[in-house]
């Protein structure tokens, strides 16, 4: 059976969460296979825990913050574009593809926006599959 | 512990999507879960009962609601916690109508499962949830108000008479705005600057309200109840107090510069006043255009000075005080009809913008005069509004009624002038307005709708050829003007971006400011104790600036009145145990809210100002220990949250 990819959308609360809201106000259609997990500003994001995300079976993971300038919390949005992009350079390490991870700026009135980002992650995804961790476990036992 | 779990159909919202009964069924198998019940509307008072009598029989000391956003009804579900003794703080929403129901309709199967995911993050989250204890913020009476337009104030007004105290600050001499510069308002045809100038003058008469014109807001720093405001003000060089407005300086100023309220139809001297009915009513020597402020350039204006009011001594001032509140009412800019270079304004003599002819209509003594401008004039249309292709398509609400009304005016000064308005769609959505319509049409006022493709002006005559397919009849019209009046569409005020990034303030797509809830929070920011008024927020005739500024003085005194608010109690603690004192989180935080401290054992440790902070969590996002934590989003949380989600 053809399995569903799973992805994990880190959002702000003040504006890419109330962007996926406004997506859903304006009955944008999303497909379903994301979850979201609501922090007050995306720079709450520990590297940590979208490692732990892939860790747990996460095909991708997508970070929303607000656009540069916009940052409720002044400049949170920039801390996360610098965490994000040394992750990534350490994830490519691993053999963990670029296009997994993926950050974004969605304000709170892109509703359509927040569509289009998370439709073309999930389309990217599930061209790369789940993502196998298998040879990382071997190598630790 | 014992959970209790709500499900709301919505009334239909998310129960037409999601199968309500498999979320129920799973979200029994939970550990910890006590109770799940559905119902079709949470929010409702029958929903709130439920809720609280089943906490009660129950004894549940945690609760979650799958239902709508927390950003719709979280505060509704958190003051039914509160009622029923319980902590606002140990509520959990999951999230599955405006991202489940309403984003996937088309995925009935997977929404449910997204369903049943999402009550379970919720639940994974609020097992580790403990009471929060709101921090008591005391709040004082004193409010900025940014921007003295109409929409600033009226909102100035209201709060001063309301016994708050109101800094005003206005970048131009004189208060008033836009509406000073307009002939007659619409559909009632006042004359603007009657109307206006009263309440122009009981500004400076309030007692509470201190006005500061020729100055800016250079910054803002604090928080709700305790904001503290730069200003930097611009010397006017004539004393206010001593200025008796006789305009003997004004004669002998040996500089023409075009005059700003006028639109560049007239000339001014580099020392004058505004209008007749500026706001303080004082001359103004610009230092822009002046020869120089010392008596080998020029010093004209001070000798002639019998008052004795000119002093070249003096310098921008920086004035430092501290507010409550914010209400920004920074207003709009008219379109730049250079933009839409078809039209020829800037170019051809005989194209002017709509606020030039307000201008010519209002100012019977100085510049042009309505007589010169011929007997047939045509009105163009959504110049700079609902075109994609100079990205505005937004409408700008007033330019339909105001062409009405400059079309009116000049017809009755002279009703043998042929008069015709080229438009999109005519809007008259408000009260009157179609009546207004109607009237000028009957008047004879001609409403040709199409959009004007060219002008072409005849270099001998100078009169205006439009070519204009006319979308009714399906005809192509090519007919001949005397004048052509452009009705510009409103954009955001320039100034706005300052305050904007001063305060964060987000934007809309159409650049004006965005105000927290379309609906239900429509003069409020995501700023707390920021709100907007009038034409900052998007296109708005006077009524509905002045409706929204007296909206605005009323949130702001809401949340003034009772001298303490509650902040949210979200905040960073530090772990002491195993903090490094490595001092990261003190460079990260942007509210300086940690300080590196030196403990008795030489070691070092990061302590928190829960007042200052503002839980961004970033701090305990940039921890390398995890001994930064942030409250409600605890690490342990959100690894939770992903092991319910995955």
């Amino acid at each position: 059976m053809k399995k569903d990819p799973k992805i994990i959308v880190f959002c702000c609360n003040w504006c890419s969460y109330a962007g996926a809201d406004n997506a859903g106000v304006a009955k944008v259609q999303i497909k379903p296979h994301f979850r979201i997990i609501r922090t007050m500003c995306s720079s709450r994001i520990d590297p940590e825990l979208i490692i732990e995300a892939f860790k747990k079976g996460a095909w991708g993971v997508l970070v929303l913050g607000c656009h540069p300038g916009d940052c409720h919390y002044k400049n949170g949005n920039y801390k996360t574009l610098r965490k994000v992009k040394l992750l990534k350079r350490m994830l490519a390490q691993f053999g963990i593809e670029d296009d997994r991870l993926r950050l974004d700026w969605v304000s709170s009135n892109e509703g359509e926006k927040f569509g289009k980002v998370v439709n073309k992650m999930i389309d990217d995804i599930e061209k790369l599959g789940p993502l196998d961790l298998s040879y990382a476990e071997t190598e630790v036992e | 512990m014992r959970i209790g779990v709500y499900v709301c159909h919505c009334g239909g919202n998310i129960s037409e999507v999601v199968d309500i009964n498999k979320v129920v069924e799973a979200a029994k198998l939970e550990g910890d879960v006590v109770l799940v019940k559905d119902n079709s509307h949470l929010c409702s008072n029958d929903g709130q009962t439920l809720m609280l009598n089943d906490i009660k029989e129950y004894k549940l000391d945690k609760v979650v609601v799958s239902a709508c956003s927390p950003q719709f009804q979280g505060l509704t579900f958190m003051r039914v916690m509160e009622t029923a003794g319980l902590n606002p703080y140990v509520l959990e929403m999951a999230n599955i109508r405006e991202q489940c129901s309403w984003a996937h309709y088309n995925f009935p199967k997977e929404a449910t499962d997204k369903a049943i995911d999402l009550t379970k993050i919720a639940i994974s989250k609020v097992r580790l949830d403990t009471p929060l204890d709101s921090k008591k913020m005391p709040i004082g009476k004193r409010v900025l108000v940014v921007g003295a337009g109409i929409a600033g104030i009226q909102a100035s007004l209201d709060l001063g008479d309301a016994g708050f105290k109101v800094y005003l600050v206005e970048k131009e001499p004189s208060i008033g705005g836009h509406m000073a510069q307009l002939s007659k308002t619409f559909p009632t045809e006042d004359c603007s600057a009657c109307i206006l100038s009263p309440k122009m003058s009981d500004v400076p008469a309030n007692k509470n309200i201190e006005l500061m014109t020729y100055s800016q807001v250079e910054s803002i720093t604090g928080y709700l109840g305790n904001y503290e405001v730069t200003v930097n003000k611009r010397p006017t060089y004539v004393d206010p107090v001593k200025c008796t407005a006789c305009g003997d300086c004004v004669p002998v100023c040996p500089i023409d510069v075009p005059d700003e309220y006028n639109e560049g139809l007239s000339l001014r001297k580099a020392i004058y006043i505004t209008s007749d009915i500026a706001v303080p009513h004082s001359y103004v020597l610009d230092t822009d255009h002046c020869l120089g402020l010392f008596p080998l350039a020029c010093s004209k204006c001070r000798d002639a000075c019998e008052a004795d009011a000119i002093n070249y001594d003096l310098y921008p001032e920086k004035v430092k005080f501290t507010v409550d509140t914010i209400i920004i009412a920074t207003g709009f800019d008219i379109f730049d009809a250079k933009k839409k270079p078809m039209f020829g304004f800037g170019k051809f003599e005989n194209v002017y913008n709509a606020l030039e002819m307000e201008r010519i209509i209002g100012c019977e003594a100085e510049g042009k005069k309505l007589a010169e401008v011929g007997k047939k004039i045509a009105l163009i249309q959504c110049v700079g509004s609902r075109d994609e292709q100079i990205n505005r398509e937004y409408c700008s609400r007033v330019c339909c009624m105001y062409a009405t009304k400059l079309a009116q005016l000049m017809k009755r000064s002279d009703p043998k002038k042929d008069i015709s308005i080229f438009y999109t769609d005519m809007r008259t959505y408000g009260k009157g307005f179609e009546e207004y319509y109607k009237r000028a049409q009957k008047s004879g006022v001609k409403y040709i709708r199409g959009r004007v493709a060219e002008i072409e002006e005849n270099p001998d005559t100078k009169k205006l050829k439009l070519k204009v397919e006319d979308t009714l009849s399906r005809s192509f019209i090519e007919s001949e003007f005397d004048t052509v009046v452009l009705s510009v569409g409103l954009e955001p005020n320039k100034g706005t971006e300052t305050i904007r990034d001063i305060l964060r303030i987000s934007k809309s797509s159409d650049g004006f400011l965005q105000e927290a809830h379309p609906k239900f929070r429509p003069v409020d920011t995501l700023i707390e104790g920021v709100f907007l008024a009038g034409t900052v927020q998007g296109p708005k005739d006077i009524p509905d600036a002045v409706a929204q500024a007296s909206a605005a003085a009323a949130r702001a005194i809401r949340l003034m009145n009772q001298g303490e608010y509650e902040a949210e109690p979200i905040t960073a603690w530090v772990d002491e145990d195993i903090c490094a004192g490595c001092g990261i989180c003190v460079g990260i935080c942007p509210y300086d809210a940690i300080t590196s401290e030196e403990q008795s054992d030489g070691t070092r440790l990061a302590v928190v100002n829960e007042i200052l902070c503002k839980g961004c969590g970033s701090c305990s996002g940039a921890c390398p220990t995890g001994a930064s934590q942030q409250k409600w989003f605890d690490i342990t949380q959100l690894r939770a949250m992903l092991e319910a989600a995955l």
